[in-house]
């Protein structure tokens, strides 16, 4: 029991099947699952739906925490993901041609990877800390997003387009397929090539890293770069879901759920030792939280409420510190 | 006894999870004595003085002051009943000036204003009493390790402190610098301060200690006057056997194989504000040995040679052919493996466990892309941690929770599955114990004995000469001679190259 | 005598002249902010029609006055090395808090003290959770901004108006000069605040150990520094300054919104950063954050005046001021080294 417990993912699993189960109280029929013309619907796939950008962006995020950094500008690099695929395909002379909105998926994407290298060059060429270095791109970011759209919402009608965000494959979400295609490709490349290790060192240590004959710098820029491609996918998603790129709203503070999620998940925010598995659970644990706070019937506005609560909740269980304070306790009340 | 103790520790009691750092201790302390705090790593020397100032709270024991109990807290109400220590790593903030270094916490006041020109004025004096002309107006990042480390005692020592706990202060320090602290430390124990003294360096601890207590895993061994105690008992009670390896070690060094190849040669080498312009050939099957003061340019030699550091003059060549180190990666391509004398900053990786740290330097030649298939790297760690005797020898252990010494040891092993033609090693032997330091020399030799070209940084002259088949001489980042080390060398020979410079 | 003279690195004394050199190098990032700074209001001068009226820059101040009181706040816990996400969320809910009180007839002597007390203890609590339980900062204070957002959103949705006479007072009192040429108490305030902070991290205990924490936490726990009574306090200078930033938004907006200050945090960090204070704390100086939001203000009035430009250059040029003072703190420090 002890064992279980002190493993440290317990905590957010256990949080997240109480909120699911908690569901049920309010919406007897949460966990059950139907099939519509072939789709699975239900509750539980609505959770792993909307969750999809977020763990797309924790998942980025992991990589970069655990090389000792930090990307505050994925929401910005999600809107203009979203505004560029979509200013790409509005100006299509047919929407729905495939060949077109893959054109503009591939240049989203490819801007994302310049964004990451922009992130990555400036963490570990130039030096800076990766929270101010983002931040740069964070809040110039947003503004290039609105110039892009000229502050507009931009509205497209491409079913291909639509797909991405709100199609459905073999009975399932595309969305939730593209993030567990995702989440399989980084944790291969993480767990069965020596990348996992070597970021791990990178973020404990970076002298002794290099002294070791790490490259850290490659290594670092990948991180960006991967995080910001994540965070372009999860912009399309996003911009797919709604038919529509909105530079402000795309994004608006996922990097605070998305930071939280990997903290949730048992990644350290100094680096070093990190769990994709557990940043997915966090992230999934996030856009769960939202949903219940939904079917219990607690008004929107109170969510970020409750998310406080959970959060603090969380933070203090994972806290050493504070389990030491309480087990003090008890263990004085049990001599006592 | 007739002499009163003003501090007087009773079987203390100290337990972390799983393990029991201290039990029963005692340990006392009279005005106006060096007592020496001795024992090897892990002992629980660190322990007892974190207990002392109340850093760590304690399960069983008690703290006596001038006869009353104590309880502290935390090192600031140590500090204000008067125990003030001065911690092996420098524990200063660097960004603060000298002066605010000095007096943070106690700044002269007036109505709670800070007055800056009272306290640099009171700082600069006492600096002074200490010998030392520093500009206390300017940041302490400006001032070297060994300068900070004097302001670390010069705090210290002007908190009027009944004790005072020097751990580890001469680490850092070069031989000039160790005699001042001496005659600062000789002057304070004048004044009737009790000073706690903890150092690797035997040398020292019999120069300056009236009294010594060993402590051996976490228990008390006995409390020895020092004149009534020879070295080599010292030696038998803190490691609890006797040690031979190191006369063994001697003759093996000295009678060595004939060296071979020539594998790395430095022409001209240099770096500007590191090291001057250098030669120096190490061939297969050698220990060159760097000697020189802190500071003389030792590890900056070792450096360069690793591409650690960039040169900016010279030329150097690995097995005949000229190559430009830009980089460690470079080096290491070329065979060349160095262990840095930062073991914890530079060396191993904490969060990572010992498979991991030993296999890292691999790994990163080969690539993220090449990951070594996780059953080879599981002999070849099984192999090291084996032949090396790291302990413990669970290699999914953090290396964080290893000893100085097994960390140590799991550099090495790093370095030596990556099978080096020259292994670079800065100061290996640094803040271990006794037991670990013999072996690590053993091995060295061991290495060399097989063909590898070592290269041995060290600040203890008696184990370069121990261990080098040819000494390299440092003196003020300049290489100033280069002795081959036969029967007629001892430490006086290169003392007086280091002191006179000598030819070049 | 230590030999500390002959060799460069190891030199223990370094000579005067470079001594010299280099305490001027920690003040060139705040130098360069206020070049930047003349700079900028030259290029507006020149420009723009009435920019030079003193009213023009007086307004800075005015359209500023909780930005900076707000910065001033993060200062002491960015020295610190810690961060404060929660500031705007801290603002928003004192207009709400103080808006909601009001409205409902409680007397404004009343109001006041409460909202400035509800903020200090937030600040208090978040500090204690940093210090106690080893939270981090960024996660603490994100905790705190989620609580604060949803308490202002749980009180009200919309946006409350104030009209207690005190407040509008407040509100519309000016300061005057010369006919046309006025600051708002709330620039008063703000100025006090300033002054104060300034004076306490320069010349206080309290200020100085703010500096050694954010040197070296370790060291200045064993030079048996008051670390965690001092991290506490950071935050909660913070959460005082927020709330007293709410008060002073709620003199200028004369309502109570939940939707206030979005964002803010951004801006307050940007101030301190482009004020020359390193993230990583230990160095820089409450002038330099004053010049920061200065700055930011003035780049507001510029794209106000041009008129053409819209509002989301204000980010951009934002992002690249960011970007250029980064890389000079980053050149200043490496050659420092």
């Amino acid at each position: 029991m002890t064992a279980l417990t002190r493993h440290r993912l317990f905590w957010p699993a256990a949080v997240l099947v109480v909120l699911l189960v908690s569901n049920v109280f309010f919406a007897p029929r949460f966990f059950s699952i139907t099939v519509h013309d072939g789709h699975l619907y239900g509750s539980l796939i609505d959770v792993l739906r909307s969750s999809t950008p977020l763990v797309l962006v924790a998942l980025g995020m992991t990589v970069v925490i655990a090389t000792g950094g930090i990307d505050l500008s994925v929401g910005s690099v999600m809107a203009i993901a979203g505004a560029v695929a979509c200013l790409m395909i509005g100006d299509l002379p047919n929407q729905d041609s495939v060949g077109g909105v893959l054109l503009a998926v591939a240049a989203a994407i490819g801007l994302a990877v310049v964004l990451g290298l922009w992130n990555g060059v400036l963490v570990s060429v130039i030096g800076i800390q990766p929270i101010i270095a983002t931040l740069i791109l964070m809040v110039a970011g947003r503004g290039i997003a609105q110039l892009l759209t000229s502050g507009q919402i931009i509205n497209v009608s491409s079913p291909p387009f639509r797909v991405i965000g709100a199609g459905y494959f073999l009975g399932l979400p595309v969305s939730v397929l593209i993030v567990a295609v995702v989440v399989a490709i980084a944790a291969l490349l993480t767990r069965r090539s020596a990348l996992g290790v070597l970021v791990e060192a990178v973020g404990a240590s970076p002298t002794a890293s290099r002294l070791a004959g790490i490259r850290a710098r490659g290594l670092t820029i990948m991180a960006y770069v991967f995080t910001a491609v994540c965070a372009a996918v999860a912009g399309l998603i996003f911009s797919s879901n709604v038919a529509s790129a909105d530079s402000n709203a795309a994004g608006n503070l996922i990097e605070l759920d998305a930071i939280l999620a990997v903290v949730i998940g048992g990644t350290a925010l100094t680096g070093g030792r990190f769990s994709l598995a557990g940043s997915v659970l966090g992230a999934v644990l996030i856009s769960a939280l939202d949903i219940t706070t939904y079917t219990i019937g607690i008004p929107a506005e109170t969510t970020l409420l409750f998310k406080a609560v959970v959060v603090v909740v969380l933070c203090l269980s994972q806290s050493a510190a504070f389990r030491a304070v309480v087990l003090r306790r008890r263990t004085a009340g049990a001599s006592a | 006894m007739t002499e009163r103790t003003v501090l007087e520790m009773t079987g203390i009691r100290k337990t972390f999870p799983g393990v029991v750092a201290l039990d029963g201790v005692d340990f006392r302390m009279f005005p106006g004595e060096v007592h020496a705090l001795m024992g090897e790593n892990g002992a629980g020397k660190s322990t007892l003085i974190k207990v002392l100032t109340g850093v760590y709270g304690i399960d069983g024991g008690e703290v006596r002051l001038a006869g009353e109990p104590v309880h502290f807290a935390g090192p600031l109400q140590a500090q204000q009943a008067g125990v003030s220590t001065v911690y092996q790593e420098v524990n200063l903030c660097t960004n603060l000036s000298v002066a605010e270094n000095i007096f943070i916490g106690r700044e002269p006041r007036r109505l709670g204003r800070v007055r800056w020109g009272e306290m640099r004025r009171r700082a600069a004096a006492l600096l002074a009493g200490l010998d030392l002309d520093l500009d206390v107006a300017a940041p302490l990042s400006s001032y070297s390790l060994a300068i900070q480390q004097m302001v670390a005692i010069a705090r210290a020592v002007d908190i009027s402190a009944k004790v005072l706990i020097l751990d580890e202060p001469t680490s850092s320090l070069d031989a000039s610098e160790v005699e001042r602290l001496f005659e600062v430390i000789r002057r304070l124990k004048s004044d009737g301060v009790a000073i706690l003294f903890v150092s690797h360096f035997l040398d020292q601890v019999y120069e300056i200690a009236d009294r010594m207590t060993v402590l051996r895993n976490g228990r008390l061994i006995g409390e020895y006057r020092t004149a009534e105690l020879p070295q080599m008992q010292l030696v038998t009670k803190m490691i609890g056997k006797e040690l031979t390896v190191l006369d063994r070690l001697d003759d093996e060094a000295r009678t060595a194989t004939a060296p071979g190849e020539p594998v790395i040669a430095a022409h001209g080498l240099g770096r500007k504000g590191a090291v001057q312009p250098f030669d120096l050939t190490i061939r297969a099957g050698e220990i060159v040995g760097l000697a020189g003061l802190l500071g003389s340019g030792r590890t900056e030699v070792a450096r360069l040679l690793y591409g650690a550091d960039r040169a900016d003059s010279g030329h150097l060549e690995v097995g005949g052919e000229p190559v430009t180190l830009r980089a460690p990666r470079t080096a290491m391509r070329h065979g060349i493996a160095f262990s840095s004398e930062n073991r914890r900053t530079e060396g191993v990786i904490g969060d990572l466990s010992v498979r991991e740290n030993i296999v890292l330097a691999l790994q990163a030649a080969r690539g993220w892309s090449r990951p070594i298939p996780r059953r080879r790297q599981d002999e070849l760690v099984a192999k090291y941690v084996k032949a090396l005797d790291i302990r413990p020898a669970d290699p999914e252990t953090p290396v964080r929770n290893l000893s100085g010494g097994n960390q140590q040891k799991v550099l090495l092993a790093r370095w030596l599955i990556t099978e080096p033609k020259l292994l670079i090693v800065d100061e290996p032997t640094r803040g271990i114990d006794v037991g670990a330091k013999a072996e690590i020399q053993k091995l060295l030799v061991e290495l060399a004995g097989g063909g590898m070209a070592v290269l041995f940084v060290s600040a203890e002259l008696e184990e370069v000469l121990r261990l080098s088949n040819k000494i390299e001489v440092l003196r003020d980042r300049r290489l100033v001679e280069e002795i081959e080390n036969t029967a007629g060398v001892d430490a006086d020979r290169i003392m007086q190259t280091i002191a006179s410079g000598a030819t070049a | 005598m230590i030999d500390v003279s002959a060799p460069p690195t190891t030199a223990g004394t370094v000579p005067a002249a470079r001594r010299r050199r280099w305490a001027d190098r920690r003040h060139v990032p705040v130098l360069v902010t206020l070049a930047l700074l003349v700079g900028m209001y030259g290029t507006g001068v020149a420009n723009y029609d009435n920019f030079s009226d003193t009213q023009v820059l007086l307004n800075v101040f005015v359209d500023n006055a909780f930005l900076l009181v707000v910065a001033a706040g993060m200062t002491f816990v960015i020295l610190t090395g810690g961060i404060d996400l929660s500031v705007g969320a801290v603002v928003a809910l004192t207009t709400v808090v103080a808006a909601t009180l009001l409205d409902a007839g409680w007397p404004a002597a009343v109001v006041l003290p409460l909202v400035l007390l509800m903020g200090t203890v937030l600040g208090l609590g978040m500090g204690a959770v940093i210090h106690y339980f080893k939270v981090e900062p960024f996660i603490a204070t994100l905790a705190g901004m989620f609580l604060a957002r949803g308490l202002s959103l749980l009180i009200n949705r919309n946006s409350i108006p104030i009209t207690d006479p005190f407040w509008t007072a407040m509100a519309q009192k000016r300061i005057r000069f010369a006919p046309g040429i006025f600051i708002s108490t709330s620039v008063v305030i703000a100025l006090v605040v300033v002054l104060v902070a300034a004076y306490v991290l320069a010349y206080t205990r309290f200020g100085r150990t703010v500096y050694a924490i954010g040197g070296n936490a370790d060291s200045a726990l064993l030079m048996g520094l008051p670390v965690g009574r001092t991290r506490i306090a950071v935050y909660t200078v913070s959460g005082f300054c927020s709330s007293l930033g709410g008060v002073l938004l709620s003199f200028y907006m004369l309502s109570g919104y939940s939707l206030h200050a979005q964002g803010m945090e951004l801006d307050a960090i940007a101030a301190v950063v482009i004020g020359g204070v390193l993230l990583t704390g230990g160095s820089g100086y409450l002038f330099g954050t004053v010049l920061g939001v200065l700055l930011l203000g003035l780049i507001q009035t510029i794209i106000t005046f041009q008129g053409t430009l819209s509002s989301w250059w204000t980010k951009i040029v934002i992002g690249v001021l960011l970007f250029g003072f980064i890389v000079l703190q980053r050149l200043v420090t490496r050659r420092a080294r």
